[in-house]
């Protein structure tokens, strides 16, 4: 089972705003881009024809491991907003 | 920002988790003016565990409160794993002292748990306003006076008690914590698998209401820092696995924890136990790692902090623990808030009670005797070599083939010299003595 169908089984509640901003100027320079590997939901990815690195909030564990990971400060990192996000449903 | 919009209680408890619920429902049976503001829409939405809860410290802590818990099943078996490639060595612990009431410990789903707990602690007088993100502390005078929310709406309060989680952004606005370091921090990710009950008692061998935990570590997690996990609820399985941040992150090449719990989930240990389940939902959390070394300061004026927001978590590799760490260090930070009311001083002088509390209780005196856990579990020798050499010298004991056998004893000894009587494996022993 791949990680989308395993977020596709999840209850999320998108928002439209996403929760998690991305400085691409600091982001360009780092060269580790842990978050493209420590992500549980494997959100991030390179978009190929701007080279910006992009995440979809609306598959959103709301664990902060990127924030952890992020070692450069790229990420202005917030839970998603009251109301919004993952609402799980065994926990 | 409008009058309307400003309120002001005694007490504001930032996270409707296990430690800020505790802390809440002690602090309304006091008839002290409390509110819980939640981000999700109801206690438990945001909230995972592994998981298994240990029952005697909540039991000491709030005794009168479990008896109609939602709980799952009581663990009755305990089985410690080491996985090699290709095979894997169990030890199980069954014993009649697990089932003896009241029971030692209980498997748990928080949703259903948190979401019973915040109704327990609505009904003891507290108000939980959920669906709100808490964004900011606000700051008077270098005091904390309460919080601000998401559209700019405040609570004012005499104590804020943060309860937001292993991430704590209120502790970090308050300025009780530097930015967390992944050394001190694991990501987990878990499925939950529904299979029947009649299953899951046949395939783990338990009786009614009789659950099983199982850890596992070895070649699952490639040299990193980490194990799987499995408990049993009534109707669905618990499995997943704990990776340390760092590991992932220096590992070459990179893994990925949604790919090696596929892995996991695959190995002839897991596979035959999960067949024919569905799983039925996929969450992810991160785990404080980090012990004694990594707690933030607990109080300041106007604010304590509590539960895995105080980092309140602990490997101590044969256990992991939480939970029970979240609930006593809510009702002790309760306590001491009860105790600064009646002096009618909130200042960290005063709050500073808590963390005396907590000093002479099993939550920071655990944390001291176990913290160099850590330290011995970055060693890679303890995930790839050691599971590999004692499964060996067990097939070795217990493979037949046409070849006459050694003895038992000529077996062991050549095997276990051969691996066990070196350098690397004799101050790893003496690091063991540490822990």
């Amino acid at each position: 089972m791949n990680v989308e169908t395993k977020l596709g089984l999840d209850v999320f509640k998108i928002d439209s705003e996403p929760h998690i901003l991305i400085n691409q100027e600091i982001c360009r320079s780092c060269e580790e881009k842990f978050c493209l590997y420590v992500c549980p939901a494997k959100l991030y990815s390179i978009n190929r024809e701007t080279g910006d690195m992009e995440i979809e909030c609306s598959g959103c564990l709301e664990c902060g491991t990127c924030r952890i990971a992020c070692i450069h400060g790229a990420l202005d990192w917030n839970y998603a907003r009251g109301g919004f996000g993952i609402q799980y449903r065994f926990g | 920002m409008s009058d309307a919009a400003e309120e002001k209680v005694e007490v504001v408890v930032v996270g409707a988790g296990l430690a800020g619920l505790s802390a809440a429902y002690v602090l309304a049976q006091a008839g002290v003016d409390t509110v819980v503001v939640e981000r999700g829409d109801y206690p438990g939405a945001k909230n995972v565990t592994g998981g298994r809860i240990y029952m005697h410290p909540l039991r000491h802590y709030l005794p009168e409160l479990w008896d109609d818990a939602p709980l799952e099943r009581h663990v009755t078996r305990e089985t410690l794993t080491m996985l090699a490639e290709g095979s894997s060595t169990a030890i199980t612990l069954d014993s009649d002292r697990f089932r003896e009431e009241p029971y030692h410990s209980y498997t748990i789903l928080r949703s259903t748990f948190d979401r019973w707990l915040g109704d327990k602690v609505a009904g003891a007088g507290a108000f939980i306003l959920p669906k709100c993100r808490v964004d900011d502390v606000l700051v008077e005078d270098g005091k904390v006076v309460g919080i601000v929310m998401a559209g700019e709406d405040e609570i004012r309060a005499d104590v804020v008690v943060a309860a937001d989680g292993v991430l704590s952004l209120i502790a970090e606005k308050a300025g009780l914590r530097q930015a967390q370091q992944a050394k001190h921090y694991a990501v987990s990710a878990k499925e939950v698998i529904e299979l029947p009950a009649k299953s899951i008692e046949q395939r783990f061998n338990l009786g009614p209401g009789e659950g099983a935990a199982q850890l596992y570590f070895g070649a699952l997690t490639k040299g990193m820092l980490g194990g799987g996990f499995l408990y049993t609820n009534k109707e669905s399985i618990s499995l997943g696995l704990v990776v340390g941040i760092e590991s992932l992150m220096e590992r070459e090449p990179k893994l990925e924890v949604h790919e090696i719990l596929e892995e996991f989930k695959a190995r002839p240990e897991i596979r035959n136990l999960i067949a024919d389940g569905e799983t039925v939902e996929y969450s992810a959390h991160v785990i404080p790692e980090g012990g004694i070394n990594a707690m933030p300061r607990l109080y300041a004026d106007g604010i304590v902090v509590i539960g895995e927001a105080a980092g309140l978590g602990l490997n101590m590799l044969l256990t992991v623990r939480g939970m029970e760490f979240a609930v006593a260090s809510g009702v002790m930070a309760a306590e001491a808030i009860k105790t600064a009311r009646e002096r009618g001083d909130y200042s960290a002088t005063s709050l500073a009670g808590y963390e005396e509390l907590l000093r002479d209780s099993f939550v920071v005196k655990d944390l001291q005797t176990f913290r160099h856990v850590l330290g011995t579990m970055e060693n890679p020798r303890l995930f790839n070599f050691y599971p590999q050499a004692v499964c060996d010298i067990f097939s070795e004991l217990l493979w037949i083939d046409e070849k006459p056998k050694s003895k038992i004893s000529s077996t062991v000894i050549r095997e276990g010299l051969g691996k066990f009587l070196n350098w690397p494996t004799v101050r790893d022993a003496l690091g063991m003595l540490r822990i």
